[in-house]
């Protein structure tokens, strides 16, 4: 320090308080943890049930914010995507049983869950609140506790969110401190508490430096990389389905989800045809001069234009110098060479559909494959009816999911197929990431597995496994902290009882002195 | 060889001669006939090292000097930059240092109307005495039988007679001492009209935090506020959230005169204290505000570091994990109690402040050297030797929290034998 300091800069040093502040909220997750891993399969259920009615009401609130803050998408989809979020999520892990004990007679193995304990959870700033819905609900139906760093565009929407979600999982019996948000999140405060060996898992939604750094952390990580969707689409399609499925996907929440289509690929023969089904569902198809400018605006400078992403496809055009209709949902600039190296084939989180065709099926799939290794792992989309042609496309492809006929944005996270409902997209060894599938509650739980000798005797009808989940065992004196919902049965459990029988012994004691 | 740059010593034997010969043979002599002769190398976290280099984790703190644990890396930057900046700061004017914390100590206690910073509590205790003198033009000073407020001048005479009557500091005549959960007692002096102040830890530490009754400490005070008498709380002790809320009479509804409070408010690592008064009892600070003074009482450094220390106990972090541990040694030491009923019989707690009672006169002390064995430092009430002051700290996290209960449990054994053996003796 010296007097040379102006008159606002402070003349001391003062420690970051939100780096500190976060590391007590591991702490305080590690407590909720441990109470938590205790709870019964009923007290979980009402716990999440809890959750996703609270969730589900301010789905529209906290849309609305979102968008106000960050700018990316559109309030409605954004709606539609915290909703799935709650009950849809629930409801499909609802039978997926991460609390009991299992036991396989025939092979002599017992399996006990052991939840993860803490988990730091990345969330972006595409998708905050639905992020933060989602990953909550995993820690919840996976009994874990869990500190949630938003994207600071994101912050103060997501700690929102997250405050509604901990309210009611605290009402419902769980533990304070279940749920929690960093509220000043920066990359060292990320790069502290993710190197820390106070948290036991790392799921990181991000930028792919974000995502590398949570591998690189030490601690055990599920991340997910970039996407870059090539949606073929073949000529046994129907194209005008086809192409309402990728106007749909691009258009929906302004294209900011990672598994939206990025290109739209087709054969030569089909290209009109696809030109003329786009455009009548509701797409602009650009000419060459409107490509050149679109490929311009976006990829003018290093990267993508950030000010695009999540953007209408009026704002981007205009901004582009394009002329379309105001009704134009998503724009088509078109490519007529599959060649790799133009700009308009890496991935694009705003509504821009780029459509190239092959000669053939088999120069097809080879651009499909090398314009899918910048979004490696992640997520194609099929249009057609030849299951042969499906089944080489999707052996070849370094994807972990193809959609088929259905949009790829709601198809690959679980929305318009039967596949997980996820907002994070395991990216596999493809991508390199730890897991190829949608992240669900079952990749934050391990099993104790015991396993008897193959010729020894195993009596496992007698095992009595009821110490392994208890009733809810939250402290009380903590429950108090919020006002109970009026859930707690009256009368008095077994714990109850022994506590109070305690006292009473402590007080006889006390007045013998 | 213990080489520290500035002096040295060949071994631990070696500094405990020293330390007797230059420093004090007594207190040398009791701690390693008590079986635990600790020497603290390093310290970090809960965390204490003796010289021989066993760890041990400190349920002691200094009393709750260490609440945050041992150089909680927060504080030490908060102490380093301020020594960029600030020194102890000139007494005799104002500062921003002691302004600005002034203001933070007076938020925590909206009726409360000024702080007055002293360098120890016993100083604070003193201040308070004082102040209580001043606003009531009476001298006598009640306090309870087995109470300790500080080794200075007036407070000493506050206490029990082991620390006065050495020192022929003991003045029954203006100090009486009344028994603790009788407020009758209190009453027949009172009522004589000519007390100036009534000190109280919220839970008497020394010895051994027996709880006050219900009500007890209330109607004191409204025998206080009946009789024209000061009351004063010393939360040496029981401030800090110690109790589970800032302040511990916060907790019992009071709203003393004056409060003293010290220890952690210097996060261990720079001696600070304080004294609230109200109004009324402040008015000295008005007439004559150099009254009391005090070269290193409200040191900036130091007030800068309790400026800091306030803040952090107020994070809504801390206060959950404060919640979290008096929980957690709620449940356990009633599973402990259940498990050792023979020795061990009774759980005295408000928050994180915990008295464990064994059945045996000096029970606690055989207690922490049997803890002491098993790497845990507690150390037992000086006046009551069958409690055992178990106060872990704030910030204590779970695994640590989990650890200090599975020694407790693995140190029983041992404690029963010692035990035993000491009955015999007996």
């Amino acid at each position: 320090m010296n007097e040379h300091v102006t008159m606002d800069a402070p003349r001391l040093s003062v420690p970051d308080r939100a780096i500190s502040s976060a590391r007590m909220k591991v702490e305080r997750a590690a407590w909720a943890a441990r109470y938590y891993r205790n709870f019964s399969r009923e007290a979980v259920l009402a716990i999440a049930e809890a959750v996703a009615r609270a969730g589900y009401e301010k789905a529209g609130h906290f849309a609305d914010l979102a968008v106000a803050e960050t700018g990316f998408g559109v309030v409605e989809h954004k709606k539609i995507k915290n909703e799935l979020c709650t009950h849809e999520l629930l409801d499909y892990y609802r039978d997926m049983d991460l609390v009991t004990p299992r036991i396989d007679k025939e092979r002599k193995i017992v399996e006990l869950p052991k939840p993860a304990g803490v988990v730091f959870a990345l969330a972006p700033a595409t998708n905050p609140v639905a992020t933060v819905y989602y990953k909550a609900m995993l820690a919840i139906l996976s009994r874990n506790a869990i500190v949630i760093s938003p994207h600071p565009v994101a912050k103060s929407v997501s700690a929102a969110a997250a405050r509604l979600l901990a309210e009611a999982a605290e009402a419902a019996g769980a533990p304070s401190g279940l749920i929690q948000c960093v509220e000043e999140p920066s990359i060292p405060l990320v790069q502290d508490i993710m190197s820390s060996d106070r948290i036991n898992v790392i799921v990181a939604t991000g930028g792919t430096a974000m995502v590398r750094a949570a591998y690189s952390s030490g601690n055990p990580a599920l991340g997910v990389g970039p996407g870059n969707a090539v949606a073929y689409v073949d000529t046994t399609a129907r194209a005008d389905a086809a192409a309402r499925c990728l106007v749909e996907s691009k258009s929906f929440d302004n294209s900011i989800l990672c598994t939206n289509e990025s290109v739209v690929l087709t054969l030569d023969q089909n290209r009109g045809n696809m030109e003329r089904a786009l455009r009548t569902a509701g797409a602009h198809v650009c000419n060459e001069a409107d490509t050149d400018r679109l490929r311009d605006y976006l990829f003018g400078g290093h990267g993508i234009n950030l000010e695009a992403i999540g953007k209408s496809a009026a704002w981007i055009a205009e901004r582009a110098g394009i002329r379309v209709s105001p009704s134009a949902k998503i724009l088509v600039p078109v490519v007529a060479t599959p060649g790799q190296d133009d700009f308009l084939f890496r991935e694009k989180l705003c509504p821009v559909l780029t459509l190239t065709s092959a000669v053939d099926f088999q120069q097809a799939l080879t651009f499909a494959k090398h314009t899918a290794r910048r979004g490696a792992g992640h997520s194609a989309a099929f249009h057609g009816e030849d299951t042969a042609r499906l089944v080489r496309y999707s052996q070849e492809m370094p994807v972990y999911r193809v959609v088929v006929n259905a949009p790829c944005s709601q198809g690959a996270a679980g929305f318009a197929t039967y596949l997980p409902p996820s907002f994070t997209i395991g990216t596999g060894f493809a991508g390199r990431s730890s897991i190829g599938e949608n992240l669900g509650p079952h990749h934050l739980v391990q099993w104790t597995r015991i396993a008897y000798g193959k010729e020894v005797p195993a009596d496992l009808h007698e095992i009595d496994l009821s110490t392994v989940s208890s009733d809810r065992s939250a402290p009380r004196d903590l429950a108090v902290a919020t006002p109970p919902a009026g859930r707690e049965p009256s009368g008095f459990s077994r714990d109850d009882l022994r506590q109070l029988i305690l006292e009473e012994l402590r007080s006889l004691n006390g007045a013998g002195k | 060889m213990f080489n520290y740059g500035y002096f040295a010593f060949d071994s631990k034997e070696d500094l405990l001669r020293k330390a007797a010969e230059f420093w004090n043979p007594g207190k040398v002599n009791f701690w390693t006939e008590a079986g635990t002769p600790m020497v603290i190398d390093r310290r970090e976290g809960y965390f204490l090292y003796d010289m021989t280099g066993k760890r041990l984790i400190d349920l002691h703190l200094n009393g709750g000097t260490y609440n945050f644990g041992h150089r909680h890396p927060e504080l030490v930057e908060v102490l380093k930059s301020g020594l960029d900046y600030f020194d102890m700061g000139n007494h005799w004017f104002p500062s921003v240092a002691r302004a600005a914390f002034a203001e933070k100590l007076v938020q925590t206690a909206p009726h409360m109307k000024y702080a007055i910073f002293g360098a120890g509590g016993a100083e604070a205790v003193e201040i308070a005495l004082k102040t209580a003198r001043y606003a009531t033009k009476r001298k006598k000073i009640v306090s309870i039988i087995k109470g300790y407020h500080g080794h200075s001048g007036l407070s000493v005479a506050t206490g029990d007679e082991r620390f006065s009557k050495i020192f022929l500091s003991d003045r029954p005549d203006e100090f009486i001492h009344v028994p603790f959960n009788d407020a009758d007692a209190l009453e027949d002096v009172l009522k004589k009209g000519d007390v100036a102040a009534f000190i109280i830890e919220t839970i008497p530490a020394t010895y051994g935090f027996p709880l006050p009754k219900d009500g007890y400490l209330k109607a004191c005070q409204d025998l206080c506020r009946k009789y024209g008498t000061k009351f004063i709380a010393d939360e040496v002790q029981t401030g800090l959230m110690r109790t589970g809320v800032m302040w511990g009479w916060q907790g019992y509804g009071l709203t003393p005169d004056i409060f003293v409070c010290g220890k952690g408010l210097g996060g261990g690592i720079y001696p600070i204290s304080a004294c609230l008064v109200n109004e009324e009892c402040g008015g000295w600070l008005v007439e004559d505000g150099a009254a009391h003074i005090s070269t290193s009482g409200g040191a900036e450094l130091g007030c800068l570091v309790g400026h800091h220390v306030l803040e952090m106990l107020q994070r809504p972090e801390v206060i959950s994990n404060v919640h979290f541990v008096a929980e957690f040694f709620a449940q356990g030491m009633a599973e402990m109690m259940r498990r050792h009923s023979d020795v061990f019989v009774g759980v005295r707690q408000r928050g994180v402040v915990l008295g464990l009672e064994f059945d045996h006169p000096e029970g606690a002390v055989a207690v922490s050297r049997a803890l002491y064995e098993n790497g845990v430092w507690a150390i037992f009430s000086s006046l009551d030797k069958r409690v055992l002051q178990f106060k872990p700290g704030v910030v204590l996290d779970v695994d640590l929290c989990q650890e200090i209960l599975d020694r407790f449990d693995a140190a029983m054994p041992r404690a029963r034998q010692l035990l035993k053996s000491g009955r015999r003796a007996a």
